[in-house]
């Protein structure tokens, strides 16, 4: 059924259809939407879940790691500063291999106070052994959450559903509202490898030391290694039940581009249309989305960029000290790679200034004319001078 | 016979802890009075070493090892998903000692208890950090050396009053218990077991090597931490109905400091005012369970 949803409504609608069972929350703009909905959906029955209203995001995300570990789906989402707080219970999350969904809509940190969007809060946590997906609109934005819970179940990982704030969290949409059955078809009940019980005491998450520590590591790399793979399994099926796919990576006219714009999140439909109008211009340019981050999916990326002469990547997020954090990734990702394209690294749109088709077609004409890149990042769309105070 | 204190054991032999741990007889008894239908949430402390290493486990309970800080919350939601999947049997424990209650944790705590989420939650207080070397708690009792209060710089600030601080959230259930009263510990837990919504127990566990002492007076240590009214033993119900449980015999503090290294710089008159302090202390807990001093009131003699 379609419906006008608000973009945090649509992963609201997808957190009901999957039969959450306990969901815990704090709030935090931009984020709050998404849980004041699901407040609505557990008070009016419509989903049979626990919802704890804690203290906290560090507690938010404490309380799913009980709720995960005696054998519920879970969830929650945050923004900036809250996933900051929950830094060290997403290590504890990822470890204990949960399948935890969280939906993270971007925002900047703070200082100054920030409330528009901006990776850095999710990329900074790259680390913490969460599966990381990044959403363009808000059909996928569902779509995405759907596939989380299944694909979370699959690999005994937690997954991170990333939105724009505002662009994508408080942006209304037609979105097309999957049928209970059809859901309940994809996503069967939770049934976990192991879980709390009184019946079967065991230790979890205990001491663990060198002897057994760096296995324990491995397996979850090895199971970060499967999710390429099975999000594209799961995305088979997901297809013939909903008759949408969006890959790991969506390449658009990827195969005979000279330059290739590489984006994530909303700047994506922005590009779209700069790449038509420079294609009706004759320019040999294609876009490819990053939808995937953690894993990285290095195969499939060398596979569609490897033709090309220069990426432009367009990075809202920055690292400092280094520079732009996809760009950063892509890099490292073709080093070895005998013949590879220039990387060109822009940041652009961070603590949600706008990205619009002229500073899109900015990085590229720079890109087309630039030999080669002259630093690792070019802030693009900086006011020169800075604004007086 | 019905023995008062189980003869079953749900903690092996061969756990990792010090000789004479007054943490690990604690969790014995609470196991005790508890039973098989119990999960225990254990943030980091002593406990996680206790309780042994992948793949050894020394509690015939599940264990969740969890985050320092997260004891309040971890619980919450172990509880919320046995209450989604329709289990009301079982018994969900927070086990963390005095860093994880006093400080760190006590925010999640505090959270839980507001929420009044249906769970005990232990505090074996052991008065210092001694997972990681004994460091100075909001626990440690006034004139302690620990490793961060050391020499000069001993602890001259008073231990937080953590049972009044949850009997401050109204609830439902708070005590005091200790080591060295194992049926008035057995109790209290049977007693907690039975109470619905948050459940606080503060006990009181010795520990020999932060405390500097000989592990064989572990038990006599706890047992004049009571008897010198510096541990009462006390029960506080929904936050107004006091129950002192033990009435001291007038022994002194002194007795007690003096067999611990960690009070060995202290000097006369140090002790002296820490007597004062203790008086006072005792005289408000009467005062609050409606006990004139000297009176008899509603006091239970368990020994
Ligand atoms: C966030 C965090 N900070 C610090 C630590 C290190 N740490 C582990 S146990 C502990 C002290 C525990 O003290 P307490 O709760 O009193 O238990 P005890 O060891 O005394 O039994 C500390 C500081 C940690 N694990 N996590
Ligand atoms: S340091 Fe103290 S609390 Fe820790 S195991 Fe040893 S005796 Fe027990
Ligand atoms: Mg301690």
């Amino acid at each position: 059924m379609k419906k006008v949803v608000e973009g945090s409504h649509a992963v609201s609608e997808a957190v009901r259809l999957c039969r959450v069972q306990v969901i815990s929350a704090y709030p935090i703009t931009p984020q709050t939407h998404i849980v004041e909905l699901l407040s609505e959906f557990c008070s009016d029955g419509s989903l049979n879940a626990k919802f704890l209203r804690v203290e906290s995001e560090h507690s938010a995300m404490a309380a799913l790691i009980g709720a995960a570990s005696a054998g519920v789906r879970t969830f929650t989402a945050t923004s900036s500063q809250g996933l900051a707080l929950m830094h060290e219970l997403l290590h504890w999350a990822s470890g204990a291999r949960l399948p935890i969904v969280m939906a993270e809509v971007n925002r900047a940190l703070a200082p100054g106070w920030n409330i528009w969007t901006d990776q850095t809060d999710s990329l900074a946590q790259r680390d913490t052994g969460w599966i990381q997906l990044y959403c363009e609109d808000a059909q996928e934005a569902l779509d995405t959450t759907i596939q989380a819970f299944r694909l979370a179940e699959t690999v005994f990982l937690p997954v991170m559903v990333v939105l724009d704030a505002f662009f994508l969290s408080h942006t209304y949409e037609p979105v097309d509202i999957p049928d209970q059955a059809d859901v309940d078809r994809f996503l069967p009940p939770f049934k976990p490898a192991f879980s709390l019980d009184t019946a079967h005491p065991a230790a979890f998450n205990q001491l663990s030391p060198p002897n057994v520590y760096m296995e324990m590591r491995r397996d979850l790399q090895d199971a970060m290694e499967a999710a390429p793979e099975v999000l594209e399994h799961i995305e088979g099926q997901f297809q013939s039940l909903f008759g949408r796919r969006y890959g790991a990576l969506e390449a658009v006219q990827c195969d005979d581009a000279e330059i290739i714009l590489v984006t994530s999140g909303t700047i994506t439909s922005t590009c779209r249309l700069l790449v038509e109008k420079l294609r009706a211009q004759g320019e040999k340019v294609g876009l490819l989305k990053m939808r995937l981050f953690r894993p990285f999916p290095y195969e499939m990326l060398k596979r569609r960029v490897l033709r090309a002469r220069k990426l432009a990547v367009v990075d809202r997020n920055f690292s400092f000290g280094a520079c732009g954090i996809f760009a950063q990734e892509i890099r490292a990702a073709l080093c070895n790679e005998p013949k590879r394209p220039l990387v060109f690294g822009y940041v652009a749109g961070l603590g949600g200034r706008d990205v619009t088709t002229d500073i899109l077609e900015e990085i590229y004409w720079t890109t087309k004319t630039t030999a080669h890149p002259e630093s690792e990042s070019v802030w693009v769309g900086l006011q020169q001078p800075a604004p007086a105070a | 016979m019905e023995l008062s204190v189980q003869d079953r054991e749900y903690m092996c032999s061969g756990h990792v802890g010090c000789p004479g741990c007054g943490a690990a007889i604690a969790m014995r008894f609470v196991l005790k009075a508890l039973g098989e239908k119990t999960m225990m949430i254990v943030p980091a402390c002593c406990w996680s070493i206790i309780a042994g290493p992948y793949p050894q486990s020394t509690l015939k309970v599940p264990v969740l090892h969890t985050a320092f800080e997260t004891g309040g919350a971890v619980a919450s939601g172990v509880r919320a998903a046995l209450d989604i999947k329709g289990d009301r049997e079982t018994t969900v424990v927070t086990w963390a000692g005095d860093g994880g209650t006093f400080d760190i944790g006590f925010q999640a705590l505090s959270g839980a208890v507001e929420r009044n989420e249906d769970f005990i939650y232990v505090c074996y207080d052991n008065e210092a950090y001694m997972n990681t070397g004994v460091q100075r708690s909001s626990s440690t009792p006034y004139g302690a050396w620990t490793t961060t209060t050391p020499g000069q710089e001993w602890k001259k600030l008073r231990k937080k009053n953590i049972v009044e601080a949850l009997v401050a959230h109204r609830i439902p259930y708070a005590a005091t218990a200790s080591i060295a009263f194992p049926e008035d510990l057995v109790r209290k837990v049977k007693k907690a077991k039975a109470v619905k919504g948050s459940r606080f127990l503060h006990i009181y566990a010795s520990c020999p090597t932060g405390w500097r002492m000989p592990s064989e007076l572990a038990v006599k240590i706890a047992r004049m931490a009571v008897q010198t009214n510096i541990f009462p033993l006390y029960e506080v119900e929904n936050g107004v109905r006091y129950t002192i449980n033990y009435m001291p015999k007038g022994y002194l503090v002194r007795e007690y400091f003096k067999l611990q290294g960690r009070f060995k710089h202290l000097s006369e008159a140090d002790l002296e005012q820490i007597q004062q302090m203790v008086n006072e202390d005792w005289e408000l807990l009467l005062r609050k369970a409606g006990v004139s001093p000297g009176a008899a009131g509603p006091v239970t003699k368990i020994d």
